[in-house]
């Protein structure tokens, strides 16, 4: 289940400008379902990790505040041609999903 | 099932593994994300809504935002030592919509899109040094995005 986190990176220098894309449907748990009126469950991505080589860089802790398909940039110091960048997240419900890139 | 030694000292060392792993990975602030108030947000993930507005915290937000769902904000921060930086939507039934904890490779730089049930106050806060900076703005939202 790679394919549902996008990431792009630009190497500037020794910054890597990161830009991702998940696919998440970030149910906040308030919203009713309009054809049966039942509210539909929280579903949302509480964690977002993203490592550099396998060391950490940063941790998103996220909320159902966060928009359907979220989109999350940061930038990453430090990082030169051929390191490996890993994004991964966990939802509520124990679901996941990871991606990683070669920067370059 | 019986329980074997082995089993036994395969689960043990996977409880040892769980709990020597990152704090990061425990670390969901689920009393945060469920306070009611920025206050009560600031005390749960920080023990102090003690906070100096600071020029160098930098919130990028729009004035008015047509699509409530669908809110672009990006915080960055000129000050050395960030060890965090927090999104709260003052108005949102829960305020805190995100938190980064940034690790020493990571850049005082976070954009993402956030969900705004109305018009609200965006605060931003940065925890560099252990101490707590803000900025803020007023974002108007035309058409919400909490429930419809």
């Amino acid at each position: 289940m790679a394919s549902d986190i996008r990431i792009k990176a630009k190497l500037n220098g020794d910054t890597a400008e990161v830009k991702t894309l998940m696919k998440h449907e970030m149910e906040t748990g308030t919203r009713k379902d309009k054809k049966t009126g039942e509210t539909v469950p929280a579903h949302y991505i509480t964690e977002v990790k993203c490592e550099l080589n396998g060391k950490l860089v940063m941790t998103a802790n996220w909320g159902p505040a966060v928009s359907k398909n979220p989109y999350f940039a940061f930038t990453v110091k430090g990082a030169k041609a051929g390191d490996v960048l890993k994004v991964s997240w966990v939802d509520n419900k124990g679901g996941g999903s990871s991606a990683e890139t070669t920067l370059g | 099932m019986k329980l074997t030694r082995r089993m036994f000292m395969q689960g043990a060392a996977a409880v040892t593994a769980l709990m020597a792993a990152p704090r990061a990975l425990l670390a969901w602030p689920e009393k945060a994300f469920k306070a009611g108030s920025s206050d009560e947000v600031m005390q749960a993930l920080f023990g102090s809504a003690d906070v100096t507005e600071s020029g160098s915290v930098v919130l990028n937000a729009p004035d008015i935002a047509e699509n409530g769902r669908v809110v672009p904000i990006s915080v960055s921060s000129s000050l050395d030592g960030v060890q965090s930086i927090s999104v709260i939507v003052v108005e949102n039934p829960s305020p805190l919509a995100a938190s980064f904890d940034l690790g020493p490779g990571a850049s005082a730089d976070v954009s993402t899109r956030i969900k705004m049930g109305k018009t609200s106050n965006v605060i931003a806060v940065v925890k560099a040094d252990g101490k707590l900076y803000s900025a803020q703005k007023e974002v108007k939202v035309t058409i919400g995005g909490c429930g419809g």
